[in-house]
């Protein structure tokens, strides 16, 4: 059963992405016999389809193979790519901890005191509409007058985006457990400690599993937004940044660390779910054993 | 038939009476004026219409709420110093397991709260699930069994550290008819076995007639002891349920509870 999933996504991943890349290549050549319009009228496509605004997915998927400058080393885009996404994987990983740490500690302490609660949560929602390119550079220019590493300025700014959805969510997750259940503890004679570890945290986890895939891949995009507005010298976001401008010379650069981009989501993602099976496995997909002795 | 002499008594309820909102728009009294005794070793039921704060008088004695007026003693100290003591087991009308659990792991939830051994507690849950007669489902998950499974987990969760004392909310409130009538016999064999005092509040008249040695019959809002019907059937089978004397037992609580609606 187990292989047959597995199997099951990989061909699933497979089927997409061919799928992307055939609806790429279609509308690529459509464009190409109606000189950019829908075809039978006179409607521009909204896009142009030509190779500097759309390359080739073989040409992007080719360019992954070109050798590229990385300092006094010349080595393939893909390795360069990974090389670049490891960094900022390192980022993003450090931000997310700090982040699921922040959220948690955030939500024990609003359940905790109602007070912090009404003080805390409209800050906690404020803080999210200040636009992170803004925030960015004020939190490295602080980091560097404290001698702080650019990392840590770069994660703190991955931080920012995730523990607002860990926050709200394991709040509503720790709060979750009905009446019956904080009875029984009561019944116990359970200390305020003994509830949040035995009952509240465990029920917590069904709401925090699905706020902390998405803010693993905020993580990411924390982390190579925090990389480009910084002007940091290595990771995928100064890779973004440096293609951009070469744009005109090579589209198929910039795509291929697009695609890198979100592949390295993609794997943060898939990591986190991989955690909740683990975590989560052991209630779930169980069969039942109904009715054989009530 | 009820000639408990007091120190045996295993709850004394004393001019209780429960508010609450006490002072607000939207006050309700919900007790007013209760005075009861329960014996060590008793069956009680509890019995009255949807409202009439038969739950409410449960948790009074379990100190999950504190009574406005009056006072709650259970084995002799104040209900709070019972509670804190975990000298009750509780059980509720949904199993309350907790799904993260494996049954033998929520059987063992309260001794894991007293600091037992690991071997200790698989001992006595392996006990109380024969007890439950579900000695195959300790690596369960609650999910996988049926609401009277569930409920029968949750009995063998509140006996598991021997308390003196069960108080029980409903519990078979949301079984099927059939589940129901079996987990009142097995109620009743295990309350034989553990001579424990039960505390068993229910809207059910067959039910509280089935299982009780008392049946406290309370009126609607603000609830109030109507009348106490003793209930003396020896020892119940099934073929109680079709004994005259339980049907005029159960007429007897059905006009108790009538009594109340002409005065109301």
């Amino acid at each position: 059963m187990k292989g047959g999933r597995t199997l099951r996504v990989v061909v699933t991943t497979i089927v997409a992405l061919l799928l992307v890349v055939a609806l790429w290549e279609g509308y690529k050549w459509m464009g190409g016999q109606t000189d950019d319009h829908w075809p039978g009228t006179s409607i521009e496509l909204p896009t142009s389809t030509d190779d500097l605004t759309m390359p080739h997915a073989t040409d992007i998927a080719g360019e992954l193979f070109e050798e590229v400058r990385d300092g006094r080393a010349r080595l393939p885009l893909y390795l360069f790519l990974l090389k670049k996404g490891w960094y900022t994987f390192q980022e993003a990983a450090i931000g997310f901890s700090f982040g699921l740490a922040i959220g948690l500690g955030l939500a024990i302490l609003m359940l905790r005191w109602r007070v912090a609660e009404r003080g805390l949560l409209p800050w906690i929602n404020v803080s999210q509409t200040v636009p992170l390119i803004a925030l960015a550079p004020i939190i490295v220019t602080w980091g560097r007058l404290n001698d702080i590493p650019d990392i840590l300025s770069i994660s703190l700014i991955a931080t920012y985006l995730t523990f607002f959805p860990v926050a709200v969510s394991a709040l509503r997750g720790l709060q979750s457990p009905d009446t019956a259940h904080l009875e029984l503890m009561r019944s116990y004679a359970a200390p305020w400690r003994t509830t949040l570890f035995k009952l509240r945290l465990p029920a917590a986890r069904a709401y925090l599993f699905p706020a902390l895939k998405l803010a693993a891949t905020l993580s990411v995009v924390g982390a190579i937004v925090g990389e480009i507005s910084i002007g940091t010298k290595t990771g995928l976001g100064r890779a973004i940044l440096e293609y951009a401008q070469r744009y005109a010379v090579s589209p198929e650069r910039l795509y291929a660390s697009v695609v890198g981009a979100a592949i390295l989501g993609l794997s943060v993602f898939g990591m986190v779910n991989l955690a909740e099976r683990l975590v989560m496995k052991r209630t779930e997909g169980v069969e039942r054993a109904d009715r054989v002795a009530a | 038939m009820s000639g408990y002499v007091e120190s045996e008594a295993a709850v004394v309820i004393d001019g209780v009476d429960k508010v609450f909102n006490a002072g607000s728009l939207d006050e309700v009294t919900a007790l007013s004026g209760i005075d009861l005794t329960i014996g060590a070793g008793e069956f009680v039921s509890l019995i009255g219409p949807s409202g009439c704060g038969k739950s409410t008088l449960l948790r009074l004695i379990g100190d999950l709420l504190t009574p406005s007026t009056g006072k709650v003693t259970v084995f002799g100290k104040p209900a709070h110093g019972a509670r804190l003591d975990q000298d009750y087991g509780m059980v509720f009308q949904h199993a309350g397991l907790f799904d993260w659990r494996r049954v033998a792991a929520n059987i063992e939830l309260p001794l894991e709260l007293r600091g037992w051994s690991r071997a200790d507690r698989a001992a006595r849950s392996a006990e109380m699930l024969d007890l439950v007669k579900l000695p195959d489902f300790g690596g369960h998950y609650p999910r996988q069994l049926s609401g009277g499974m569930q409920q029968r987990v949750s009995i063998a969760r509140a006996l598991s550290f021997q308390p003196k004392l069960l108080l029980m909310d409903e519990p078979f409130g949301a079984l099927d008819e059939m589940t129901r009538e079996h987990m009142q016999l097995e109620l009743l064999r295990i309350w034989r076995e553990t001579g424990t005092t039960v505390v068993f509040v229910t809207h059910s008249i067959p039910e509280s007639t089935f299982l009780s040695s008392r049946v406290v019959v309370l009126s609607p809002r603000p609830g109030r002891i109507n009348s106490i019907v003793d209930v003396d059937l020896g020892e119940r089978t099934d073929d109680t349920r079709e004994d005259p004397a339980f049907f005029a037992k159960a007429t007897e609580v059905r006009e108790a509870l009538r009594a109340d609606e002409v005065g109301a």
